[in-house]
């Protein structure tokens, strides 16, 4: 997994509460088979303002000027201001593919959804959840600021700006650990196939209606 | 001690191994796999040079990129015609093969929407924790299974280890008490419980359906209320076992038989919260209340009963608020105080993983039967939600009613649900739907969706505007 430890980018405001996976990354561009070439289209049905199609040349399409991803002032940005339940709705990865693809190694929100926050720490992706007051100010100085950045520091939990104090923020100890070290979550479980084998074996025991459910079928 | 929650003892039953850091690695009995997220899983385990761990527990069936036609799916996958949904049934294929996993293929006569085939085969049992790389399988739930939906990466996690690494969530009640009225059902119980608590109402949450109203409905019922738990945000969603659960899993295909059927049974009997179950959050509702939902927006929140208007955006004090109803409003094409029985759908879909279960076919039916869709629809389809599904309705003549009535009777899939086959709407038309999402362009470019009951969406298509069918006289 890629390696999340410190980030500074250009932050691009989206001020739209509830935005859904769908929304992320619309469901034609899920039949690849890949999990990269997804940023072109990310936010598809927002950025531009023709219906995408898979594999098409992005390039010719006529641009949302409204969209702030768009817009001059936040282009490269790296961090993505949002608003309340971000992610919620379809469990696709593609969603934190097509963020990561396109740059963003940050979501800074009051709130996600379950599994979409799951999918991004997956990814090396942080999502950093703030209260709604915090979130609201960030909104305005990004607003106000030309360039606006952030300097974020997983191992401190710290969110640093050009003014004010730095905003601490929480992470699951695991997550951080996972992230900051890059680590391979498979190969990391496969360090308890003892535990593992022998839950399965108590559990054979005691449920053994739940193996060999395929020999029973034919 | 507190007694323990039907999501405390599912939790505790699989517990492998709990860290100090709060995570825990917990074992899953049953894997299923679509041919959407599941290919880079399998790239995953090839790069990597891993095996699955137990072979046995995965089941898959291609289900979102199939076509619904009977002409294109009498080819098989030559039938696809996109060759992008072509080759992601392909490589669910070739996978499978290579992997040495059961595969349900396209042409196969159980072949359907995931969460229709599990447990219509018993491939979904009590006291399972059930995983698939797809949101709504918080459906398995119904059968008092721990089941949830996981990204690519944990499918991956999932072949390789049988684990999940996994925090424990809060514990959720929502009991309903009472009885639903005639013409209610559990899709407009669960739209009414998201309308009450949100979209993130339960996120971190497990839910727990309880109540008069969950104890008297049937399996399917409780299939379409697990099914959207995700949409009011919770991962999970359950319901405690009883004898409606025993009674529709015994004999299916993969269920136990004999002497461990009886075992299980003793185990599974168990599956309940206890008396004295502590939890932290509990939501009632009366069952008396609950009147035939539909949405009106582009979030399942935005859900009002059929006697209602649309909300007025000067009504709203907070801006943000104001924002959302005025781009859900404007995207829809909608007046602020239409009355709901004033919107006029172009298009109906009855079919999903919520609503496309013998019963709700059964119900679109019984409200069609006799009559012809209104001129105004210009296409009404019923997709059964598997092969199995299709041939129990057709044994019925359900198929025939459809047809009578102008509908078309199509093959199973995901199929207007997502719109990732060639079913789908074009931009601004409104379709009454018995899916879950209605979210933008989810069932086609610039689509309006609005969620509903099947019955709902039946008498929608005849009447060709929204209409309560508590008033709908049988035929």
């Amino acid at each position: 997994m890629i390696k999340f430890t410190e980030l500074s980018g250009v932050v691009a405001p989206l001020n739209r509460a509830n935005v859904d996976t769908d929304l992320i990354i619309p469901k034609q561009f899920m039949k690849s088979i890949r999990r990269s070439g997804f940023g072109p289209n990310l936010f598809d049905e927002l950025r531009y303002l023709n219906e995408g199609r898979p594999g098409e040349d992005c390039s010719a399409r006529p641009l949302n000027p409204d969209f702030a991803l768009n817009q001059a002032r936040y282009h490269g940005a790296a961090i993505l201001l949002a608003r309340e339940n971000f992610g919620c709705g379809s469990s696709r990865e593609h969603a934190v593919w097509a963020l990561n693809d396109y740059g963003i190694r940050c979501v800074i929100a009051p709130s996600y959804a379950d599994i979409f926050f799951n999918n991004c720490f997956k990814n090396g992706v942080l999502p950093i959840v703030l209260n709604a007051d915090l979130v609201d100010r960030l909104f305005d100085e990004v607003y106000a600021t030309q360039g606006y950045r952030l300097h974020i520091d997983l191992q401190e939990q710290q969110i640093f700006s050009l003014q004010g104090e730095p905003i601490q923020f929480d992470v699951e100890p695991r997550r951080k650990h996972n992230l900051l070290g890059g680590i391979d979550e498979i190969g990391d479980t496969l360090q308890y196939s003892e535990a593992i084998r022998a839950f399965e074996q108590t559990w054979r025991q005691q449920s053994p209606w739940l193996f060999n459910t395929k020999e029973r079928q034919q | 001690m507190a007694g323990m929650t039907l999501y405390d003892k599912l939790w505790q039953s699989h517990l492998v191994d709990q860290r100090d850091d709060g995570s825990a690695l917990i074992y899953i009995d049953r894997h299923l796999i679509h041919e959407v997220t599941s290919p880079q899983a399998f790239e995953g385990l090839r790069m990597a040079n891993r095996e699955p761990w137990r072979r046995d527990c995965n089941i898959a069936v291609p289900d979102h990129n199939v076509p619904t036609r009977p002409y294109e799916r009498r080819a098989g996958i030559a039938g696809i015609s996109d060759p992008l949904s072509r080759l992601q049934v392909q490589t669910l294929g070739d996978n499978c093969r290579e992997f040495n996993i059961v595969e349900i293929q396209i042409d196969d006569r159980r072949q359907g929407v995931v969460h229709v085939v599990g447990p219509e085969q018993g491939a979904t049992l009590p006291g399972m924790a059930v995983v698939c790389g797809d949101s709504h399988s918080c459906t398995h739930g119904a059968f008092g299974a721990l089941a949830l939906g996981i990204g690519t990466s944990e499918v991956e996690h999932v072949l390789a280890t049988q684990c999940l690494s996994q925090e424990k969530m809060r514990n959720m009640l929502v009991r309903v008490d009472g009885h639903l009225q005639k013409g209610v059902t559990a899709k407009d119980l669960v739209l009414a419980i998201i309308g009450k608590i949100g979209t993130a109402g339960g996120t971190g949450f497990a839910i727990e359906f309880g109540g008069q109203v969950v104890r008297d409905m049937s399996m399917e019922g409780r299939m379409t209320l697990c099914n959207m738990s995700i949409e009011a945000g919770a991962r999970m969603g359950m319901v405690g076992v009883d004898d409606t659960t025993l009674n529709y899993v015994k004999g299916r295909p993969y269920a136990p038989r004999g002497a461990v059927w009886d075992a299980a049974v003793t185990a599974w009997r168990q599956l309940t919260s206890d008396i004295d179950a502590k939890f932290d959050t509990v939501i009632q509702l009366r069952g008396e209340d609950i009147k035939p939902q539909v949405t009106w927006g582009t979030s399942p929140e935005m859900v009002l009963p059929i006697d209602a208007s649309l909300p007025l955006p000067r009504d709203v004090e907070d801006e943000a608020q104001r924002d959302a109803l005025e781009g859900a409003l404007n995207y829809m094409g909608l007046e602020p105080g239409t009355a709901i029985v004033d919107i006029r759908p172009d298009k109906i879909f009855i079919g999903s993983c919520t609503n496309a279960r013998i019963e709700d076919l059964r119900s679109a039916a019984a409200i069609v039967k006799g009559r012809h869709i209104a001129p105004s629809i210009k296409l009404a389809m019923v997709v059964p939600g598997s092969g199995e599904v299709k041939r129990q309705a057709e044994s019925e003549g359900l198929d025939e009613v459809f047809t009578a009535a102008g509908m078309e009777w199509r093959e199973p899939g995901c199929s207007m649900c997502l719109a990732m086959n060639a079913d789908r709407l074009a931009p601004g038309e409104h379709c009454a739907s018995t899916s879950n999402r209605n979210f933008e362009s989810r069932q086609g470019f610039g689509g309006r969706t609005h969620l509903v009951s099947p019955a709902m969406a039946a008498a929608a298509a005849v009447t060709g505007h929204f209409v309560d069918v508590r008033d709908w006289e049988a035929s």
